[in-house]
């Protein structure tokens, strides 16, 4: 049963986070909406005012296809990473506990690099003269070493590095928590390894796997290092954009109006799935 | 040779032995109960017959054929869970239709299927219920249906209305054995209840802790039971030890008893069931079969009556009818009658 908080101490406890939030969160927020409408002074920095230039410049074709490939770079890395992570998940839910231990602990300390650690890492792995593509001419595979970086397959190798254990952990709960004799119950029901995985195990944990694609999508949207470390200009997010207005041109309202839509964006498209989701549920 | 035989099955779980040498043959058609205490490896004797376990050593023949190492999907029994496991993501109709799906049967083959399956477990016109939407006697039936939708050899059941109430369980027990007559086919349940085994099988598989006790019909487990484990399991019964002395006879505590296929010497244990004890009331000439006893309590639960006696320091249970209730009451001297086919001589466990 549930009890309804009724009197004012039943919200006490919520207190001290709900202010949390509020002095960290929304109040940052709400003074970067504000400064999104001021106007930019040049040579100087902003002044209040209540004027739409700097989202009337955004709608231009240039930040518009910026902003197309961010979004279809996050929803890349976060299929990519959930298609590698949810297999290698469900292994690691089958084996000993030590083992399972072992494979967390070294995962978190992946997830505790820096961007920047990973970016330079990645860069110098794929770089022409200390790479991995001197082990591939060992091997035989390419005649002669060669740069894989800047490129786009780098800037995606960075961050699905960077996401792959965040989305390991997101999924390792509702995999634990599968009920085995599902797939057992598959098996003896004529359906292969493979097949009682991809008719039982994925349909069964759907709507995990649509939040987790929705948390990796938002967490990959913010990344804006490793697209500068790892990739061409042509393969730089909104957020590198952001970056160099806020902090290179001195450009505050401006960034700041990118900012505010690049969270409406992202908002809009987890409504749309927890909508979706939530439809899905009541059928 | 025709039926399911396990010859010299073993399972191992690392130090642990799970099921020890085991040999045992389970006729063509019949409808076994796998019957034992908690831990007693009776699941996991089920689980290697369905290939989830795979044995330690020894083999498993089906109809003369060595199954031991064909994996469980190419097996094709029909197997029922513990907790049934039907797929939550699948109508009541997709799951019964999933072993013919993924063989590649046609859309309306398998409609046909689902339907005759329903009338089977007398679910008729459920095919699109969500499972979600199903009681639990209601997914009892489309898991069972599930199970025998491929026609298998083997009907596997892991405890299965271990979940129902008690009421809804006795009528499935009934409605599960009618079911099986009608299909004809080899059916394995895994109970701990002995009821369940009683009212259900053919042929009871008595165990505890990895080992096999007794295979026999229920009423031979019920009167003869094998062991002290087995008398003691099934019902409840008073083991009473006793030596050698003479043919046929047996010196127990306070008296003689008589028994058939007695030893030539040495100690034994009978089992006297409390049912087959006659009691009345003040004393009589000491002869065999008779021992004399106290009332220390009378349980009277209508429909029966529950004595319990004490004979020369030793308790015995007695239980008769209210019609055939003698006149005594607690701290009375009573006469004890045992027939002498009701003791049975019990093996070592």
């Amino acid at each position: 049963m549930k009890i309804k908080p009724r009197t004012f101490s039943d919200y006490a406890t919520i207190g001290f986070p709900a202010g949390m939030l509020m002095v960290f969160f929304v109040i940052p927020f709400g003074i970067m909406i504000a400064v999104s409408f001021f106007q930019r002074v040049q040579g100087a920095f902003y002044e209040p005012a209540f004027v739409f230039d700097n989202y009337a410049r955004f709608l231009t074709s240039f930040f518009g296809g910026i902003l197309g490939f961010s979004i279809g770079l996050a929803a890349l890395v976060a299929v990519v990473s959930v298609l590698l992570a949810f297999p290698f998940t469900y292994i690691l839910t089958r084996m000993a506990r030590r083992t399972q231990v072992v494979w967390l602990v070294f995962l978190l300390s992946v997830l505790s690099l820096s961007e920047v650690l990973i970016g330079f890492g990645w860069s110098t792995l794929l770089s022409r003269t200390a790479g991995i593509s001197n082990l591939l001419v060992a091997v035989g595979i390419l005649d002669k070493p060669m740069s894989l970086s800047p490129s786009f397959g780098a800037v995606m190798t960075g961050m699905v590095y960077q996401t792959f254990p965040y989305t390991v952990l997101v999924l390792f709960p509702a995999l634990s928590r599968l009920d085995p004799s599902l797939v057992e119950v598959a098996r003896t029901l004529g359906s292969g390894p493979v097949r009682s995985f991809l008719n039982v195990v994925v349909p069964a944990l759907r709507n995990s796997i649509v939040s987790t694609l929705i948390m990796v999508f938002v967490f990959a949207l913010g990344c804006y290092l490793l697209p500068q470390l790892l990739g061409k200009p042509s393969h730089w997010t909104l957020s590198v954009l952001i970056t160099d207005q806020a902090i290179y041109q001195s450009n505050m309202p401006f960034a700041a109006a990118m900012a505010v839509f690049l969270v409406l964006v992202s908002l809009s498209l987890v409504a749309i799935s927890l909508l979706y989701g939530k439809k899905e549920n009541a059928a | 040779m025709s039926g399911l035989v396990f010859d010299s099955i073993v399972k191992k779980f690392g130090e642990f032995t799970a099921v020890h040498e085991t040999s045992l043959t389970i006729p063509q058609g019949k409808f076994v109960c796998l019957l034992g205490p908690s831990g007693c490896g009776k699941t996991t004797l089920l689980r290697m017959i369905a290939g989830l376990e795979a044995a330690t050593a020894g083999r498993i023949l089906l109809d003369g054929d060595d199954v031991t190492r064909i994996p469980t999907h190419k097996r094709d029994f029909g197997m029922v869970f513990q907790n049934l496991a039907l797929f939550p993501h699948l109508t009541v109709g997709e799951n019964i239709a999933y072993p013919l799906r993924i063989r590649g049967v046609s859309k309306a083959d398998c409609l046909a299927a689902v339907k005759r399956l329903l009338d089977l477990v007398q679910l008729p016109d459920m095919a699109g219920r969500p499972v979600s939407k199903l009681s639990g006697g209601q997914k009892q039936r489309v898991a069972i249906a599930r199970a025998l939708a491929l026609e298998p050899k083997l009907f596997l059941l892991d405890e299965p209305l271990s979940a129902l109430d008690a009421k809804l369980r006795e009528s499935m027990q009934i409605e599960l054995k009618q079911l099986q007559q009608k299909l004809g086919i080899t059916t394995i349940v895994v109970t701990h209840d002995q009821r369940e085994a009683m009212t259900m099988a053919d042929l009871v598989v008595v165990m505890s802790q990895g080992k096999v006790h007794q295979v026999a019909p229920p009423v031979e487990i019920y009167r003869k039971p094998k062991d002290a484990f087995v008398a003691d399991f099934i019902g409840s019964t008073n083991l009473i030890s006793g030596r050698i002395s003479g043919s046929g006879k047996l010196a127990v505590a306070g008296g003689t008893l008589l028994a058939d296929d007695l030893p030539a010497t040495g100690d034994v244990t009978v089992s006297v069931r409390p049912e087959n004890i006659r009691v009345t009331a003040g004393r009589g000439d000491s002869t065999p079969g008779c021992l004399a006893g106290e009332v220390s309590y009378i349980r009277d639960l209508g429909a029966s009556i529950e004595m319990y006696l004490s004979v020369a320091g030793q308790q015995i249970t007695a239980i008769t009818t209210p019609s055939d209730r003698p006149d005594i009451a607690a701290g009375d001297a009573v006469w004890l009658h045992f027939p002498k086919d009701a003791c049975v001589v019990l093996g070592d466990a």
